[in-house]
């Protein structure tokens, strides 16, 4: 079974962020970055049903010349090889774009599955797996927290809302949008390290796959969140903050 | 011109969302001098359709077939292009459900565009404001082409300022056969008995991800304990095993309304915010002080958490002792 995973390289979490000079988008310079968390888990699934079915994984991401880094780690962990669609402009795309991107890599492909993280860390839009499915005239599922093949088929279990879930069957090949938590992620041994310095990387660039990321969505400003609710800032060293808590606790909340 | 405010229901029970975006679709509507219309898209909706008709709304479209009756992916976006594409609307207006994300993405790509989803407001443009980085910073969204497809997050507009009203019901029935429609759903499942209730709890210690790890918990379970509060926690830590899933809080968790919910160690990504912010009092302890868990905080106390906790514990006992 060939398995395509779509990896996307977000700021690390926690990262301080600061608003661009052009007020579009954040200031990357001085940033690390890593691979966006449900992508992870949507790697290690596909590595599992590798090791359970055989076949190949390949890993594929659109972003800058450092998100190398990111392709690397998913080769480290495991996959066969990467398909990393370079350029230094993406971030003025928008889901559609990037979906017909990834589409132009993965379509010669002919993969069995793709599985994508079901909302980047980042812009958070949580549709570029759903989007890439209708591209490629594949069906889809997403919010996925389990896979079973059986034969030219798969039965996936759904996440809904408050606790419920459900399953659905549908044929192959098909996208999946795969939710943080379905696994257990696997660390890249020294030995993945090492074997995936040899392993393939096919750069291609936007004139190769013949699409233009023309942005039907801009995003025209970036700013922090303006404040609506008061909040008490109980301030002082740790005993003071939390004997002044306490008090409010008791007199203003009248909960102790 | 016209909105299209597109409401959900599950085997004949509304989603509380749908109002929210029909309220939503009224104040934008009225804004630009625009008709409304609803639509409710389902099998045997006819009673949904009359209530939906109660609102002030241009016309409630009732999108009916058999093969609409449980929810598929394929089934309700042919459904839904059919209605676009005959309506033409300049805006569709959705509540952003786990429904939503799985088909809207998919029509606003047919209908070549991108679905601008979660918006929690919007700005004369119009611009549509949403969240980036779990809430740590937001946007201003311009859509182009001739019609935008938006999704609601939830809370965001406010169900109570609905406006009532009186409108036609029409029936539309789009041309679906079995054979479009590849996802083959069951029926939707709970996991088993939830053994901790944490709906009736009175005061709530819940830990996040600032914990670090698993050998940490102890440090705010000592809180709970003197508190006597429940130990509650956010979803990556449930994840991990380090507390049992039926103590996660969130949408894909509990709902939960304590007296105080102590948000230890937690950023406050919409998805736990949504299962928390109906507690009465919300404290929150996070080294980070622009995290967006201070937006719904009562009592905040910007530090660390191995530092501000233990002195906590110390302090409530004092002050029950
Ligand atoms: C469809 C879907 C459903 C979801 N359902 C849920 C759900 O039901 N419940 C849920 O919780 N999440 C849910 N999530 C995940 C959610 O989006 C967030 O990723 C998650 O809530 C983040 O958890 P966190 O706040 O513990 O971690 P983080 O976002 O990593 O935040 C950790 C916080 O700890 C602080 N911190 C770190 N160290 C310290 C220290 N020493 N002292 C004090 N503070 C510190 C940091 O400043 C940060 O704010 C869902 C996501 C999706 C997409
Ligand atoms: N630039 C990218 N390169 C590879 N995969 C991506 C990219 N952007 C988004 N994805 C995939 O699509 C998922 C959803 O992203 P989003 O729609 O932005 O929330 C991510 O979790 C990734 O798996």
């Amino acid at each position: 079974m060939k398995i395509v995973v779509a990896i996307k390289q977000v700021p690390v979490r926690d990262s301080p962020l600061r608003v661009a000079a052009s007020g579009k988008w954040i200031q990357e310079s001085d940033l690390s970055f890593e691979i966006n968390e449900p992508d992870a888990y949507a790697l290690e699934e596909a590595l599992q049903l590798k090791e359970k079915h055989g076949g190949e994984v390949v890993a594929v991401c659109a972003g800058p010349a450092r998100a190398a880094q990111a392709i690397r780690e998913a080769l480290a962990k495991g996959a066969d090889r990467a398909i990393h669609i370079e350029d230094e402009n993406l971030a003025e795309s928008d889901t559609l774009g990037i979906a017909r991107l990834l589409a132009g890599a993965v379509k010669p492909e002919n993969p069995d599955l793709i599985l994508t993280g079901l909302q980047s860390d980042d812009l958070g839009y949580g549709q570029t797996g759903v989007v890439l499915a209708e591209l490629l005239g594949i069906p889809h599922s997403t919010i996925i927290m389990q896979v079973e093949v059986s034969g030219a088929a798969i039965r996936v279990k759904r996440e809904l809302e408050d606790g419920w879930f459900q399953h659905i069957t549908m044929p192959l090949p098909a996208t999946l949008t795969i939710q943080s938590g379905i696994n257990k992620l696997r660390y890249a041994t020294l030995m993945g390290i090492k074997r995936a310095k040899t392993k393939e990387v096919k750069r291609v660039t936007l004139a190769d796959l013949d699409a233009v990321p023309a942005a039907t969505t801009v995003i025209e400003k970036v700013y922090a969140p303006e404040k609506s609710k008061q909040t008490q800032i109980l301030e002082g060293d740790a005993r003071t903050a939390a004997a002044r808590l306490v008090e409010k606790l008791k007199f203003e909340a009248r909960v102790l | 011109m016209s909105i299209l405010a597109v409401l959900e229901q599950q085997g004949g029970v509304w989603n509380r969302m749908s109002w929210e975006t029909l309220a939503a679709g009224q104040q934008i509507g009225a804004a630009q001098g625009t008709p409304v219309e609803a639509a409710v898209i389902g099998h045997r909706i006819g009673a949904l359709a009359a209530e939906a008709a109660t609102k002030k709304v241009a016309k409630v479209h009732a999108v009916e077939h058999e093969l609409l009756e449980a929810y598929t992916a394929d089934g309700f976006t042919a459904a839904l292009e059919a209605l676009v594409r005959k309506r033409a609307p300049t805006l569709v207006l959705f509540p952003h459900t786990y429904q939503v994300r799985d088909f809207a993405p998919k029509l606003a790509a047919r209908l070549g565009t991108v679905l601008i989803s979660d918006v929690i407001a919007v700005r004369s443009g119009p611009l549509w404001v949403r969240q980036l980085f779990q809430g740590k910073l937001n946007c201003d969204v311009r859509a182009g082409g001739p019609c935008s497809f938006v999704s609601l997050q939830a809370g965001a507009w406010r169900a109570d300022s609905l406006e009532a009203g009186s409108a036609e019901v029409e029936k539309f029935t789009p041309a679906l056969d079995a054979s479009m429609i590849r996802q083959k759903p069951e029926l939707p499942f709970r996991e088993s008995a939830r053994a901790v209730d944490l709906t009736a709890a009175e005061l709530i210690v819940s830990v996040g991800r600032g914990i670090r790890e698993k050998e940490n918990i102890p440090v705010v379970e000592e809180l709970a304990k003197a508190l006597g509060a429940e130990l509650a926690a956010s979803r990556p830590i449930c994840d991990a095993g380090w507390l049992p899933m039926e103590r996660q809080v969130g949408s894909s968790g509990q709902t939960v309304a304590p007296k105080v919910y102590f948000a230890i160690g937690i950023s406050g990504a919409i998805q736990h915010l949504v299962g928390m912010k109906g507690a009465k009092t919300i404290v929150a302890i996070n080294k980070d002080a622009n995290a967006p868990i201070f937006e719904v905080a009562d009592y905040g106390i910007v530090g660390d958490l191995f530092e501000v906790v233990p002195a906590l514990v110390e302090e409530v006992k004092k002050a029950k002792s």
